[in-house]
């Protein structure tokens, strides 16, 4: 039997549920969503309608969705996860099919003034239904082949799609999101040790089919490849962004220039200042005491969720933290290790910082289901 | 589904999930230690070497405005080509004290204070990075001056660039319109406008062709990849990417028969329009008097403005497309094919012309006192009899003449690519109800029967309405023949859906205008068998008579102020019996359509027709002294002056 049937007696009603938020993440996410209304207002030259406005309308939302999920029960969304992930995965065929083309791919659905990234919400949902998955699996049986290979498809069959579109950031964060569903459900290591040993196989082999009929990455892909590991081949074609992004970021400093005195920034040097490389102007602006704090804010952000599902002894609401907390550390980890030059540009926003819809609100709300479970958690 | 598990089993699940909780909440902590390292690294130990790379980051990317498309005429001659342009430009970011480094550059080239008040309210207006143009037009000398002294004056670029001129500024000042820097006002109205646009004192059409036509002959930006030293004195150029010059278009216009129809308005405030009644083609279409575009496209002085804003002829307005008339007599056409189409009249019909009709307490006139006693169809064109239409229209009923007017091109707007297109009026009872709110009386039908009243139609709709008559065919205007070598489609004329009889009926009315003993336009009449003439006069009242004035005798044009005179006008096509050309002509306040319209219509007509001056042989023998005078006092353009560029096509 799941925790989920513990005594519901000791469970916040009403009102009370306010008492039991986790209110140290929600300041927290205040706290880095306002460094990103700061940026942006910078990065606009000192313009708030640009894009600082319109984003905090979308946090605004974000947390207002976030509350109305945190106050419902976790068991609740339990119940739904596999509807969400089959609406997710119609959503995935649907952009597939009619989704409109933007930077050369198929990203999104226009609905009404409402713009869907269908991979966005995959990723959440793909998180609920494997931790209701594990939750409902004997414990027994998670690393039998047969179940390990069913947790796989649920990851796999939203990947492939998403990789059509194509978006390999996306698709990436997708498997290593819902990985860590499973490893924390306790999945063997060893298929961990296997997988790893494949997608080093299969590296070679991408590398290896460069130029061959079998060409198994775009060539945009290959590129951004190329780029990556050798920015200053071609400082003013390619490698460009990556460049500029790098002296931007290196040449802020201890202390940076100083709020809106980025020159490189200022300058237009920057590609996509507001969206992907928000970082870069904040580290050129407040150096490294501001880059360092923001990461404090994220791993802050982390640690409370870890120390959540610590708590939690219900197996769903645990597992659906690590997810959620994967899937957030990943956003803030891919997002700064490209622009500091480490992995190559993949498209990843910065968390609550970047300019973004969909992909912002989503992730917000997703914060609605650890604190559902925070809150709703077996005492 | 799996049995009840224990509590057991599930307290050793729970800790196993709590123990690969703590895994990974290791592993994504020694990632962002990694992170953290990487910041280190960067901004503390590396920020040296990257403040160095950001202060001499030294690329920018300049756009490269495009070459602006030629405009050519029908033959290929240019009428809106590209001068270079020799300018300087300061940067207030390179100059530091901009003020100074004016001075200094006041030195060097013509600059008066006003320039450089005014440079300085622009630089501090705009980003300090934005080059702002100081001195446009320069002189080789002076440009070659600014140049050599580059190194005293920081921020100061040197620049050549392309800007608009027209060849044949007059001749063609209404069709093309011309070109000016981008206004804000003009950026407002785009949605995603063109960087280009950005550029300082770019230009963009704005009136005419140039403006309609702004996409295809704006061309796509080159971009320049340079490198510059500290100062923002460029350096190097590393990468360049050519930009596409915009397309050139061939108008339908032939510029010899442009320039002869400018000359022949002279100072008249007037507008002819000549059509090629096969395909629609406008081979001129004028608008007089003209003015120099060329001004516009360098910065037009407030004194020369004011002279062309305040000049009662009116310059700077279009008479051609934009100007709405009350056509007059020339409206009898539309009437009189109504009234057939009808079957009101029939073709032995005659109608008695006392000289006037009663209706209720009213009286209409006709333009002969004394009347034109019986008159037949053919006849009450060629004497243009009022009575005799007040008659039609009363039979027709002015629903059936509207119609009529809107087939042949009249109260529908034509397409073409100028501006401020007028749509003209065919007045009707739905029509008058909407507008005023009140029930269409049957006076307002006499009125409209001879073209007065309501009815408004521009020069370009009633040459049209006369191509239209001549063909029998839906004549549609069309002024571009070419876009970047890709031929425009001439629209296929469909058939009117008029009756030849009818038609027939008409064009022998509008012969005898012009061949009958009694025609209106008799004395402009052309004596070439094979280039007879048809027409139509037309003079159209700009005031009410009052009863009054009838009674004591109309006060006669020529005693009139210049702005209270009636408008002539006057329509033809030839030759008769295989129509080429269509011509309108309308003079402004010009008094009677016959003495004023029809003589500049038929030298416009016979010119179209030769392809170049014509013969005096085509004019009748008693006029032919006079017209050589005339003619040869006319300044013409020297063709030798002309540049002819081959197109594409």
């Amino acid at each position: 039997m799941s925790y989920l049937e513990y005594n519901v007696k000791t469970v916040p009603t009403g009102f009370r549920k306010v008492l039991y938020v986790n209110w140290p993440i929600v300041l927290l996410m205040v706290a880095t969503a306002c460094v990103g209304f700061l940026m942006l207002y910078s990065v606009a030259g000192g313009d708030m309608a640009a894009w600082a406005e319109p984003q905090m309308k979308r946090f605004a939302a974000g947390m207002a969705g976030m509350f109305v999920i945190a106050f419902i029960p976790i068991w609740f969304w339990r119940n739904v996860s596999l509807v969400a992930y089959l609406v997710a995965l119609v959503l995935l065929v649907l952009v597939e099919l009619f989704g409109t083309i933007g930077m050369g791919a198929q990203r999104w659905l226009e609905i009404g003034p409402l713009r869907l990234q269908p991979s966005e919400l995959m990723k959440v949902t793909l998180v609920m239904l494997l931790a209701a998955y594990y939750d409902w699996l004997d414990p027994a049986k998670v690393s039998r082949p047969q179940w390990v290979l069913l947790a796989a498809a649920i990851i796999l069959v939203p990947t492939a799609l998403v990789l059509a579109q194509p978006n390999l950031g996306t698709s990436l964060m997708l498997v290593m999101g819902g990985g860590a569903v499973m490893f924390a459900a306790g999945v063997s290591l060893w298929y961990f040790a296997a997988v790893i040993a494949a997608v080093a196989g299969t590296i070679l082999a991408v590398f290896q089919s460069r130029g061959t009929s079998w060409q198994l990455l775009q060539d945009y892909q290959f590129r951004r490849i190329d780029t990556f590991l050798n920015p200053g081949a071609d400082p003013l074609g390619a490698g460009y962004n990556i460049t500029q992004a790098q002296i931007a970021l290196g040449s802020g400093g201890v202390t940076g220039k100083g709020f809106m005195q980025g020159t490189q920034s200022r300058l237009n040097f920057l590609p996509e200042k507001h969206t992907d490389f928000i970082f870069t102007t904040l580290a050129e602006e407040f150096g490294f005491v501001g880059a360092i704090s923001l990461l404090a804010l994220f791993v802050l952000i982390l640690v409370f969720c870890f120390a959540s599902a610590f708590q939690n002894r219900d197996r769903y609401s645990a597992l659906l933290i690590y997810g959620v907390a994967t899937t957030f550390f990943l956003f803030y980890a891919v997002n700064m290790a490209m622009v500091m030059g480490l992995i190559p540009v993949v498209g990843v926003p910065l968390p609550l910082v970047s300019y973004g819809g969909t992909s912002m609100i989503i992730l917000v709300m997703a914060f609605g289901l650890v604190q559902s479970a925070h809150i709703h958690r077996p005492r | 589904m799996p049995g009840r598990r224990t509590v057991r089993d599930n307290g050793e699940a729970a800790r196993k999930v709590g123990r690969r909780g703590v895994m990974l909440g290791l592993l994504m902590g020694s990632v962002s230690i990694g992170l953290a390292m990487r910041m280190r690294y960067m901004q503390i130990e590396q920020a040296d070497q990257f403040r160095l790379l950001a202060d001499e980051n030294s690329i920018k990317i300049r756009l490269i405005p495009p070459a602006r498309g030629l405009i050519l005429d029908r033959e290929g001659v240019l009428v809106a080509g590209n001068e270079q342009n020799y300018r300087v430009t300061i940067t207030r970011e390179d100059a530091g004290d901009v003020r100074e480094v004016l001075g200094r550059l006041a030195r060097l080239i013509p600059l008066t204070p006003e320039d450089i008040e005014e440079t300085l309210a622009e630089t501090a207006r705009r980003s300090p990075t934005v080059p702002i143009t100081v001195a446009d037009r320069l002189a080789w000398e002076d440009f070659a001056r600014v140049s050599v002294n580059a190194p005293a004056l920081p921020g100061v670029t040197t620049e050549v660039g392309l800007s608009r001129i027209y060849p044949l500024p007059e001749d063609f000042a209404h069709v093309l319109g011309y070109v000016g820097p981008v206004s804000d006002y003009d950026l407002a109205k785009l949605d995603k406008p063109d960087p280009l646009l950005q550029i300082p004192r770019f230009q963009i059409g704005k009136l005419g062709v140039e403006a309609k036509l702004e996409d295809e002959l704006r061309g796509k930006a080159g971009e320049r990849r340079i490198e510059v030293n500290s100062t923002g004195r460029v350096m190097r150029e590393i990468g360049r990417r050519e930009g596409e010059p915009g397309a050139t278009l061939v108008l339908t216009i032939d510029h010899r028969l442009q320039n002869f129809a400018r000359a022949r308005l002279g100072t008249e405030s007037a507008a002819a329009v000549v059509i090629d009644v096969s395909n629609g083609d406008i081979v001129a279409i004028n608008s007089s008097p003209s003015f120099d575009p060329n001004l516009f496209v360098r910065g037009i002085s407030s004194a020369d403005y004011a002279a062309l804003t305040e000049h009662d002829h009116r310059p700077l307005a279009d008479k051609t497309v934009q100007g709405a008339y009350p056509p007059g007599s020339v409206f009898k056409i539309v009437t009189g094919l109504a009234a057939l189409e009808a079957g009101v009249i029939g073709p032995g019909d005659k109608v008695r012309c006392p000289g006037f009709v009663e209706l209720g307490d009213r009286k209409f006139h006709c333009w002969k006192r004394s009347g034109h006693g019986s008159v037949g169809f053919s006849q009450s064109l060629e004497q243009s009899c009022d009575v005799f239409y007040y008659e039609l229209a009363q039979r027709t009923g002015i629903d059936r003449i509207a119609e009529m007017a809107r087939r042949l091109g009249i109260g529908v707007r034509h397409d073409l690519p100028m501006s401020a297109i007028s749509e003209g009026l065919a007045p009707d009872k739905a029509w008058k109800l909407a507008k005023y709110g009140k029930d269409w009386l049957i006076g307002d039908t006499l009125n409209a029967a001879i073209g007065q009243g309501y009815v408004l139609a521009s020069p370009l709709q009633i040459a049209v309405m006369t191509a239209r008559v001549a063909t029998g065919m839906a004549v549609k205007p069309r002024l571009i023949r070419s876009v970047g070598g890709v031929e425009v489609p001439a629209p296929v004329p469909e058939p009117l859906g008029i009756s030849e009889t009818s038609l027939a009926q008409v064009r022998k009315g509008l012969f005898a205008v012009v061949n009958g003993a009694a025609g209106t336009a008799k004395a402009s009449r052309i004596d070439d068998e094979t280039m007879l003439m048809a027409g139509k006069t037309g003079t159209s009242q700009v005031r009410n008579i009052s009863a009054a004035e009838r009674a004591s005798g109309v006060v006669s044009n020529d005693n009139l102020p210049w702005n209270r005179r009636d408008h002539a006008l006057f329509v033809c096509y030839a030759p008769y019996e295989a129509p080429r050309y269509a011509v309108a002509v309308v003079v402004e306040h010009g008094g009677g359509g016959s003495l004023a319209a029809a003589p500049i219509a038929r030298d416009i007509l016979l010119f179209a027709l030769h392809g170049g001056l014509p013969p005096l042989s085509a004019y009748p023998a008693s006029q032919r002294s006079r017209i050589e005078a005339e003619l040869g006092a006319l300044q013409l353009l020297d063709e030798a002056t002309t540049v002819r560029v081959r197109s594409r096509a």
